[in-house]
């Protein structure tokens, strides 16, 4: 077991490095920080100078890889690659084009992000899980048919639907929360309702009808008429057979966007004004701010490949089979 | 006259789209000899939801098609001269709503409205007043009391002329007997008079009227609606079809040759996948925008550009998500490769290649089809989201995405502009339901596990 | 009677997979409804305990159940029914099992349902229960989870979860067909002795007459969702009366039969949505009469009394029987020629890969040093339970799998030292039929192209397009199949047609090896008796030699010239078909013809074996069968016996024998 996570763990390094050579190969590569500056700075204010002071601003001004004029190993490290790619391991991401710390506003930022995704993640999940046994329970019948039509309905809505008419409704309608903002402490509680309640009612209907699936799917084996066979009431078989072994594939899909849940939502804390890692990387977007958008990649991927790591473990705690093989 | 009437333009997208149908129509000849694949889509054909969906798919398919026939019209010159075209570049929906198009307003205004939507100041006037349209009720005069009436009058014609054309419908199908499908012919059938009444009135609406209202440059918001189909049509279908032959090629691979090839595969799609998607389609759109900022001479017309952003997004979206398809691929490989019939020509030395194509890749049709309708309202969807972010498709390109990020500027104004922000949800609401509900119906036929 | 079943019919949309089925079973009775694959037994257990899958239901009829009318009981009451009155365990006990779940709880849960006892008393009756089942060790496997148990082992999990309520009825479907034959003979032992002293009415559902013979006191024929005929076991052996029954036993393939033909039902059961003017079994009846076709056959006492013979037929008296096609024995030998096949030494190893950096820590030793020689024109037999390395070492000798080492000689020419390129030329030689016909056809390609693949990739096939196209009608019709079906796909044929298409795709390169690989396991008896004709008539007709991987007795003694007997890999007794099967010497073989139950219900001087085979990842130092052996002592710990040789072609690996 223990040799099992050290195997993924060392199975991660290959893949961060991976990650950082594309994303270094996407931001340097494909464009030099020629082009960048000349894009910035719009087509009138180009000039050789103005394009140079831009690159010494932001670091740019380095050979790519390899610096023929540095001595030693500065050789190396005196590049854009290694200041700008090789440092994000060490947790230096530089700053931004407003001259802020990226990794300290990452730190500030953290917080409200996991306000919003984690009780939007937990009560999601809560919900469409019971919604998904219900189905199964009245399986065959017009509830669970008119369950489904409901279901596919509602992921056929654009998930900005969602925001913009829930907004318009308890808000400029209803007038029960604020339309947007934060602040710290108990008080955010009536900036957060308004955007977990949308979450969740915008997830509900693909992971509902997702876990219904695996249910049905489960309910169809062998060890399910079984325990019907033992004279199990239909509830018992439900709950104890059927969720027990649900859950290992349910787990899969689940456990590996938990990490995740760090980097927030773009487009709720865009709309409700929370200020996130969601509404940062989207302002880094419209402002081109290639540094923030790097480093978010970057971050974005650590905590995928760390979702992975849990996956496993976890997949390995709810199986029997896996744990003790 | 030297030169035709119009110039034929062939973007990239339509050539791709066209590629695409012609795909399709392959796959389609190739699956009719295969009595399996027949039976599958003869239980798609019997599932009357799927049939009413197919239908409304049509529908939309059809706007896009026609949206796809690009051109340019011929500008006048003197006799004798070499022809000259115009910048601009249209299709054959654009001379079909050329009304539409061309009957802008100055602003905002409500659906069937006959004055603008804000006050302005007014020549001859101190007050700030509702402005009059220029077209939208245009042939009432001054007599705007008539409007009501009117209204109701085309609405009426609108309804009588559907159902004309739906009883029309019906009378040839009977007069050609249309198949034997009793179930499908009948959804066809109840799914086509809804739409059929609803173009009826829309088109004796938009006669006087604009249906949907105006945007803030004053453009038909019915216009942008349709228009915006073909971006939403070629996002969710080219998207996939950009990545189908990596995905193919990667998943068989890794599965059947397995060692380090697998290994090699697995770590490139993980690595791929391991970055958010949001994130490295932004990522990637920054870096494209900047190639295409940087290289304007690459492009003739604004539409070339828009066309070619288009297809970058594609391209990039399918970047991000052939690896789900691919890992899909590999496992089912996997199976095959331990089937009895794999060896069976292993036994007679077929080599790796042979065995990949003749016994793998057809028996791995059925995924691809079930995931290339079920990731086309994925699609549609996420374009939306990715154009309010910034990072979908060219401003100037007319998507539900890009309608929706120019109305949301408005979402502060009172009284509410809301129209078309509801036009485009609506219009995308029926297109990705019609897709799902026939996804599903795919799937329940294709899919061997659920078909038990 | 405890159960009465009356007129049971249940539908599935159009189909009705079972109709009008009736009997009784006495309270402490053995039934066992008979019958091939699709015949509907399963359902009419399902359809007794309402278990039916949410597609299927109860049309009409009756089943009581102690005077209960079950089809009327509430859900509620039903429950009670179940795992209370009546227990039933099912084919699978691989899937059966609650795979997340420990064996303790999931026999406790029914504890508490039906004996009403909780935690350390239930945990206790458990450890009973499993003890009772003949599970050693049983305080320790209440903490295991079922992927820990071996198949006979989980089955017997199976049985105690069904006694857990102390049910008076017992049904058994197909309780022992995933098992191995020995593990069979220990589980059909188990359920007898539970039965008598439980005094458990026991309805068992099987297709095996052995698996009848042995265990039943009455038989039901089921045929096309009907019971045919109804008999008490002894008559039914002595004097089948259904023109169905008489042709299942003559479909059997036993040691009398060698060298002859094997007698065949013709055709295939109907589909279940066929609707009958007249008799279900018309299509395939020899003894077919005008009134046949047109009513359906009123039950006829052959036995008067309740629970005398019954036949569902119009033929007055009992059915002629089939005259017995006595073989001519052995063919001819000729013996001066070389092997065409001789394996030495192979092994076939597959790493275990563990820890961080996935060092092989060890191997699973598959196939481990096994040797045998085949002559042209002659079947060679490799018999063994799953699990024993058989399909491993027919895969290695084709070189499908590359062996780990050893030596290959086919017709004098080594094979495992060739490239893929080098062996492509010697692939006309040797080709294999696989076990399963629904998974060795691609389902993709035409019967045609399935057919003349081989001829392409080797080509050995004629020049032109044309030329092909006759070669595959030719073999089509030495298969027994009609030339013109060349352009049909695989669903569009029955298992049996799938499985002649199979050896036709063999036979286009003119092989001179055929490795059959369980070709009949996935067919019904008579079935199996067509392709087994087919073979012996395609070995005569072509001088093929067949190496023939099974785990059927009945088969081996009917078809074989030589015998090999596989255990974790290696040969352990090797000789002629008489040698190895009338006067074996490894007490393994001997175990395991002794497990095969016969037909005449005759038992023999029983060497029963206990316990499973070992992995063989780990196998026993020493001889490897020794604690499995009754005869063991201390000299086979110690190492792995030499082959020893009993006459010219006898070969034992037993110090013992």
């Amino acid at each position: 077991m223990l040799a099992y996570i050290i195997r993924r763990l060392l199975y991660a390094i290959p893949i961060l490095i991976g990650v950082n050579l594309l994303t270094f190969a996407l931001f340097f590569v494909v464009n030099t920080p020629d082009d960048m500056a000349r894009m910035q700075l719009g087509v009138k204010r180009v000039t050789p100078e103005a394009i140079q002071k831009w690159k010494a601003e932001r670091g740019y001004d380095k050979p790519l890889l390899w610096n023929a004029t540095a001595a030693g190993s500065a050789a190396l490290t005196d590049t854009i690659f290694f200041s700008k790619s090789v440092r994000m391991f060490a947790g230096d991401f530089g700053r931004a084009d407003d001259g802020r710390d990226i990794a300290r506003e990452i730190g500030d930022r953290m917080g409200p992000s996991l306000a919003i995704a984690l009780p939007t993640f937990v009560l999601g999940l809560f919900v469409a899980i019971s919604f998904a046994l219900l189905l199964v329970f009245f399986r065959a019948t017009a509830l669970d048919f008119g369950g489904v039509v409901l279901c596919v309905a509602m992921m056929s809505i654009s998930g900005l639907f969602y925001i913009i008419g829930g907004q318009w409704l308890v808000s400029k309608v209803w007038h029960l929360v604020p339309i947007s903002g934060y602040s710290g402490g108990l008080d955010a509680a009536k900036f957060l309702i308004l955007p977990v309640i949308i979450g969740v009612i915008g997830g509900i209907g693909s992971s509902a009808r997702w876990y219904r699936t695996i249910f049905l799917e489960e309910i169809t084996r062998d060890y399910v008429r079984t325990a019907r066979a033992k004279g199990l009431p239909e509830r018992v078989v439900l709950f104890r057979h059927v969720l027990r072994n649900a859950m290992i594939p349910i787990l899969t899909g689940v456990v590996v966007v938990i990490p995740s849940l760090f980097m927030g939502s773009l487009l709720t804390e865009s709309f409700f004004g929370i200020p996130g890692l969601g509404s940062y990387t989207i302002d880094a977007i419209n402002a081109q701010d290639f540094a923030v958008v790097r480093s978010m990649v970057f971050i974005g991927s650590v905590l995928y490949i760390f979702g992975l790591l849990l996956t496993d473990v976890s997949y390995t705690l709810a199986d029997p089979r896996v744990r003790l093989q | 006259m030297s030169g035709m009437a119009v110039q034929p333009v062939l973007l990239w997208s339509d050539a791709l789209l066209f590629v695409l149908i012609g795909v399709i129509v392959a796959l389609v000849l190739w699956a009719r000899r295969q009595d399996a694949l027949r039976a599958a889509w003869a239980r798609v054909a019997q599932n009357g939801v799927a049939m009413a969906a197919a239908t409304v798919l049509g529908v939309f398919v059809l706007i896009g098609l026609l949206d796809s026939l690009h051109y340019r019209a011929r500008l006048e010159s003197p006799a004798g001269a070499t022809a000259r075209y115009a910048v601009e570049v249209n299709s054959a929906l654009d001379a079909l709503l050329a009304d539409l198009r061309l009957r802008t307003e100055k602003t905002y205004s409500a659906p069937l409205a006959t004055h603008l939507f804000a006050r302005e100041a007014l020549e001859n006037s101190t007050q700030r007043e509702f402005p009059r349209l220029q077209y939208g009720g245009a042939h009432l005069g001054e007599n705007l009391s008539g409007r009501g009436l009117d209204i109701a009058v085309r609405v009426l014609r609108g309804v009588g002329g559907g159902l004309v054309v739906w009883l029309l419908l019906m009378l040839l199908a009977r007069r050609i007997k249309v198949g034997a499908g009793g179930t499908a012919v009948r959804a066809v059938a109840v799914t086509l008079l809804p739409i059929l009444l609803l173009f009826g009135v829309a088109i004796s609406l938009s006669g006087g009227y604009h249906v949907f209202g105006t945007d803030k440059v004053g453009q038909d918001v019915l216009y942008l609606s349709l228009k915006a189909i073909r971006t939403g049509l070629l996002i969710g279908t080219l998207t996939t079809l950009v990545m189908l032959p990596a995905a193919l090629l990667l998943g068989i691979l890794a599965g059947y040759v397995g060692g380090w090839v697998d290994d090699l595969i697995q770590y490139v799609y993980t690595t791929l996948s391991s970055i958010p998607g949001v994130l490295l389609i932004a990522a990637a759109v920054l870096m494209m925008q900047v190639v295409i900022d940087t290289h304007p001479d690459w492009f003739a017309t604004s539409a070339e550009r828009a066309d070619a952003r288009l297809l970058a997004l594609c391209l990039i979206l399918g970047m991000t998500s052939w690896t789900g398809v691919a890992r899909l691929l590999r496992g089912e490989t996997l199976k095959l490769r331990e089937l009895e019939f794999v060896q069976a020509a292993q036994a007679f030395g077929v080599g790796p290649f042979a065995i990949m194509r003749r016994h793998i890749l057809p028996n791995l049709m059925h995924i691809v089809l079930i995931s290339l309708v079920m990731d086309f309202s994925g699609l549609v969807l996420a374009e939306a989201v990715l154009s309010y972010v910034g990072v979908g498709v060219d401003p100037t390109t007319i998507s539900f995405g890009t309608m929706i990020n120019t109305a949301r500027m408005e979402l502060a104004r009172e009284p509410m502009v809301w129209w078309s922000l509801l036009a485009a949800f609506s219009f995308m609401f029926a297109l990705v339901l019609a897709a799902n509900l026939f996804a599903d119906a795919v799937r329940d036929a294709f899919d061997p596990r659920s078909s038990a | 009677m405890i159960l009465s079943v009356k007129d049971l019919t249940i539908h599935i949309g159009a189909a009705r997979p079972v109709e009008g089925v009736s009997f009784d079973i006495a309270p402490g009775e053995c039934f066992a409804l008979l019958g091939e694959s699709g015949c509907g037994k399963s359902m009419t257990a399902l359809g007794i305990m309402r278990l039916l899958p949410l597609a299927a239901q109860v049309a009409g009829g009756a089943v009581e159940f102690e005077g209960n009318d079950l089809l009327a009981l509430p859900e509620s009451g039903m429950r009670d029914v179940r795992g209370g009155g009546i227990g039933m365990i099912f084919q699978e006990p691989a899937t059966s099992l609650n795979p997340v779940l420990t064996v303790g709880s999931q026999i406790v849960e029914a504890l508490q349902l039906h004996a009403g006892l909780q935690g350390a008393a239930a945990r206790t009756r458990a450890a009973e229960l499993l003890d009772q089942v003949g599970i050693p060790d049983p305080r320790r496997r209440l903490d295991e989870y079922p992927f820990q148990l071996s198949g006979g082992l989980r089955q017997r999990v199976m049985i105690a979860i069904a006694l857990a309520g102390s049910p008076r009825l017992l049904i058994a479907d197909e309780p022992t067909t995933a098992l191995d034959v020995t593990i069979q003979a220990q589980v059909l032992d188990l359920l007898d002795d539970l039965r008598r002293k439980q005094e458990m009415a026991l309805l068992l559902i099987t297709h095996d007459l052995g698996v009848v013979a042995r265990m039943a006191d009455r038989v039901g024929v089921m045929y096309a969702g009907q019971l045919v005929e109804v008999a008490p076991r002894r008559a039914f052996f002595a004097h089948p009366a259904h023109p169905y029954s008489v042709r299942l036993f003559a479909a059997l393939p036993d040691a009398e039969r060698r060298g002859g033909r094997l007698a065949t039902i013709p055709g295939s059961v109907p589909a279940a949505d066929v609707r009958h003017a007249g008799c279900r079994f018309v299509e395939r009846c020899s003894e077919v009469m005008p009134v046949c076709r047109s009513a359906p056959p009123p039950w006829r006492e052959v036995d008067a009394g309740p629970l005398g013979q019954r036949v569902r037929c119009f033929l007055p008296g009992a059915a002629p029987g089939v005259a017995p096609t006595v073989g001519a024995g052995e063919t001819p030998l000729a013996f001066e020629s070389k092997p065409l096949l001789d394996v030495t030494g192979l092994q076939v190893h597959f790493p275990i890969r563990r820890g961080i950096l996935q060092r092989v820590v060890g191997a699973v030793r598959a196939v481990d040093g096994m040797s045998l020689q085949l002559m042209p024109g002659r079947t060679l037999a490799l018999v063994g339970e799953s699990g024993c390395g058989k399909t491993t070492a027919g895969k290695a000798m084709l070189q499908l799998l590359r062996p780990t080492a050893g030596s290959v000689l086919l017709d004098g020419v080594e094979l495992t030292t060739r490239s893929t390129g080098e062996l492509r030329p010697l692939r006309a030689k040797m080709q294999m039929v696989f076990q399963d016909p629904f998974a060795s056809l691609n389902p993709r390609l035409r019967i045609g192209d399935i057919i003349a693949e081989g001829m392409q990739a080797l080509g050995t096939g004629a020049k032109s397009g044309g030329d092909m196209a006759a070669r595959v009608g030719t073999l089509l019709e030495q298969v027994g199949l009609r030339a013109d079906m060349t352009g049909r796909y695989p669903h569009e044929f029955s298992g049996g047609q799938r499985q002649r298409i199979a050896i036709a795709r063999a036979l286009a390169v003119n092989p001179q090896l055929l490795i059959c690989d369980e070709p009949t396991s996935a067919l019904d008896v008579s079935v199996q008796a067509q392709i087994l004709n087919l073979l012996s008539d395609l070995q005569s007709e072509l001088k093929l030699a067949y190496l023939f991987i099974t785990h059927n007795i009945a088969v081996v003694d009917y078809l074989a010239h030589d015998v090999a007997v596989m255990y974790l890999g290696r040969v352990v007794e090797r000789g002629s078909a008489d040698e190895v099967l009338r006067h074996a010497r490894h007490p393994y073989t001997k175990a395991l013809l002794a497990a095969v139950p016969r037909i005449d219900g005759l038992g023999k001087a029983v060497v029963k074996l206990s316990g499973d085979m070992p992995s063989p990842a780990n196998p026993p130092a020493g001889c490897h069968f020794h604690p499995r052996c009754p005869l063991a002592d201390e000299a086979c710990r110690r190492s792995y016996p030499a082959e020893r040789l009993f006459g010219a072609t006898h070969a034992v690996r037993c110090i013992k024998a």
